[in-house]
């Protein structure tokens, strides 16, 4: 248990500052970086929750595959202007108003829901998530594969070149 | 000390929520907001995973399956359009980005 209460607080740490450092840092390429580390935090929150097989699903699509094509965007736009990629941020203090307020709205809420239900025993899912996804949810599951096919077709159109 | 419960991962859920959300209304980059949102986006996924854990429901492992593709849809044409922008505006500056205001 000791462990398990370590663990949480020292990747919630690493989750909130590389989340952080996503949105505050000027340079575009260690925003990307910095966005694979909180996806990587994630992957091990799922870990603490006995997901495992979302563990390796986040790590493979988001930290592989999601931060590759960002750093190919990245790369890309660099070279189409010639002059590398900082930013600057608008409006700090209004969005940083505005985000504090949804929190302490969102918090409260938790706060108030008294969620005290105890974790029942662990147990590996995979094989009921795979049970799933073509028993009750195979609609669903078909639905998301015409949904990747417009999205690349999609995405090969807009990116094409003219001729 | 307890092991953390479901508040607690809630809690942490919200906070990585709205520092996504800040990102959002804070960047100028497009592809920095495109950035908050895979926050945000991760944040509802911890939120459906620990329901999943908590409650003892298969349902919110799933629908984080479902989330995570639809984010790499998402994400392949958000960048698409962004690359796009950039071929004929030059720019990815969204305050720049107002042609199709009326």
């Amino acid at each position: 248990m000791i462990f398990a209460t370590v663990m949480f607080w020292a990747v919630a740490l690493a989750l909130v500052a590389s989340s952080l450092a996503v949105v505050l840092t000027p340079n575009l390429f260690h925003a990307v970086l910095y966005l694979a580390a909180a996806l990587v935090a994630t992957a091990v929150v799922f870990l603490l929750l006995d997901a495992a097989f979302l563990f390796a699903v986040q790590l493979l699509l988001y930290a592989g595959g999601i931060v590759t094509v960002m750093v190919f965007a990245i790369m890309l736009t660099e070279r189409l202007t010639g002059q590398r990629l900082t930013q600057t941020n608008r409006h700090v203090v209004n969005g940083a108003v505005m985000s504090f307020a949804v929190f302490v709205g969102v918090a409260g809420f938790i706060m108030r829901s008294n969620a005290t239900a105890a974790a029942p025993a662990s147990a590996d899912r995979t094989l009921d998530i795979a049970r799933a996804i073509v028993g009750p949810f195979a609609v669903t599951f078909e639905l998301l594969g015409v949904l990747l096919v417009a999205a690349l077709l999609g995405a090969v159109y807009f990116a094409r070149t003219e001729d | 000390m307890a092991a953390p419960g479901l508040s607690a991962y809630l809690i942490l859920a919200a906070l990585v929520f709205t520092i996504g959300l800040f990102g959002v209304l804070t960047r100028r980059n497009a592809i920095g907001i495109l950035l908050g949102i895979e926050l945000m986006l991760n944040a509802v996924n911890i939120n459906l995973v620990a329901f999943a854990r908590f409650e003892a429901d298969l349902a919110g492992l799933v629908f984080t399956l479902f989330v995570i593709a639809i984010t790499v849809a998402e994400v392949g044409v958000g960048l698409a359009i962004v690359i796009a922008i950039f071929r004929v505006r030059r720019t990815v500056d969204a305050d720049h980005l107002n042609l199709l205001r009326g």
